[in-house]
């Protein structure tokens, strides 16, 4: 008995200390070079903040040159497969279209009625600045749902602005360095943005759940009156966008959970905006 | 003369290992794209441990400490982290090859299994409690079940590797 605990001793300490002839440091002092990172990085050291601004720079264009080969092979699976649906898809475009056609004239009026509206109780109307970024690495690890962008503090950009993908909403920059930003997509688990479920107005929170779909929370259940296909936009409370920004759609109702499908595919952006809302007023 | 008893090639195989584990800390090849639910595996853990178990001190351990550097600056998890995961693998490895009398991969693909479900409590349990990060158990759970299923079919591929190594340095 007493052996063996011996050999279990010797055997952990050879693993912690033991060098070996083709290493230069021991497990235990990379591990405490390690921990005394994680625990700096805690507190926001400057030291390493500054370390890790410069690794982005760097790890984020090599993660974008190296990942090339793959991102080829996906595309030219996504573009066969979107040339053999062609036809169905035109099909369906076409009936789409034209009931879009005629919700677009009565669209026109609305919005210039609530450009006016909105005028009037000085809400975000505005977009002060929009940039256009490219997608350098959208390798989303199945914990942490993020995007690296190829604009950073030198064009302006600015930690919680909103990003969108067309009209809608993907998420908000969490990270801004000098060349590169991270932007947090709204499937995130960590992702919180106020909602409007319409057409009933209902008031909410929409988390991430790590999936392609989001989930309602804090919702009120006397006023619980949500239907599938009902649309959700952005409240504006919180003052960090505007209302009115689509972001997707009621899908699956249960008994007290309500899930919503993104408007955009967050696994094929390539180009997005970024966009800072204040009013100019 | 073929080209594995070449200098630079021979230099370039004993390289593989550490290329490919930075090539899939940059690339995290994890096959997310195929929008399977739950599916996903860690390459790097199996990587580290099959090398720091099998490969005679191929594997630098300073070259693994960066790696877990740029892998957490390319997922965004806090600096450092990896680092301490990937760390820890070394040091379940190196116990085993310490401890290992006779080898059998059936009791290495076990003993790979309580590594990696540690590794990940210490990883869940220091984003959860100190940085306040949500992330997904199931995603988790699942992801150490297929990382530990991979570990099985990567040992044999990483095992002819090892051999083609060997021989060229004879």
């Amino acid at each position: 008995m007493e052996t063996s605990r011996d050999d279990f001793i010797i055997a952990i300490r050879s693993a912690f200390l033991k060098k070996g002839t083709k290493q230069r440091f021991s497990l235990i002092v990379l591990l405490f070079f390690s921990i005394t990172i994680l625990a700096l990085s805690k507190y926001n050291f400057k030291g390493i903040s500054l370390l890790k601004v410069g690794l982005n720079e760097i790890v984020y264009r090599a993660s974008f040159i190296i990942s090339a080969p793959e991102n080829f092979i996906i595309n030219t699976y996504r573009l066969t497969m979107s040339h053999i649906n062609l036809y169905d898809d035109h099909k369906e475009l076409k009936k789409k279209y034209k009931a879009l056609k005629a919700e677009n004239l009565s669209n026109n009026f609305i919005v210039s009625e609530n450009i006016m509206l909105k005028s009037k109780i000085e809400d975000i109307v505005d977009i002060s600045s929009e940039i256009l970024a490219k997608v350098l690495v959208d390798k989303q690890s199945p914990f942490l749902k993020s995007i690296i962008v190829n604009r950073g503090s030198k064009d302006k950009v600015k930690l919680g602005m909103a990003v969108l993908d067309g009209d809608f909403l993907i998420g908000k920059v969490v990270e801004v360095n000098y060349l590169t930003s991270r932007v947090l997509l709204l499937s995130d688990l960590n992702s919180k943005v106020p909602v409007s479920v319409e057409p009933n107005s209902i008031q909410s929170i929409l988390t991430g759940t790590g999936e392609k779909f989001g989930k309602l929370q804090y919702t009120q259940l006397e006023s619980f009156d949500l239907n599938n296909g009902d649309q959700v936009y952005t409240s504006g409370s919180g003052g960090i966008f505007k209302s009115g920004i689509p972001v997707g759609e009621i899908n699956i109702i249960e008994s007290k959970e309500s899930y919503v499908l993104f408007h955009s595919n967050f696994s094929q952006l390539r180009l997005v905006k970024i966009v800072l809302y204040e009013n100019i007023n | 003369m073929s080209l594995t008893k070449l200098p630079f090639s021979r230099k370039l195989l004993s390289l593989g290992p550490i290329i490919l584990l930075y090539i899939s800390v940059l690339n995290e090849f994890d096959f997310n794209y195929l929008n399977l639910k739950y599916f996903s595996f860690n390459f790097p853990y199996i990587l580290i441990f099959y090398w720091s178990l099998k490969g005679e001190g191929r594997l630098s351990y300073v070259l693994v400490f960066f790696a877990g550097l740029i892998n957490d600056v390319v997922i965004g998890l806090p600096l450092g982290i990896s680092s301490v995961t990937y760390l820890f693998i070394c040091v379940f490895a190196v116990y085993l090859r310490n401890i290992t009398l006779r080898v059998s991969l059936i009791k290495d693909w076990f003993f790979f299994l309580f590594t990696i479900l540690v590794i990940n409590s210490i990883f869940y349990s220091i984003l959860v409690v100190f940085f306040n990060v949500k992330i997904d158990y199931y995603n988790l759970l699942f992801n150490v079940f297929y990382t530990f299923l991979f570990y099985y079919f990567f040992s044999y591929i990483f095992g002819y590797y090892l051999n083609l190594l060997r021989r060229t340095n004879d």
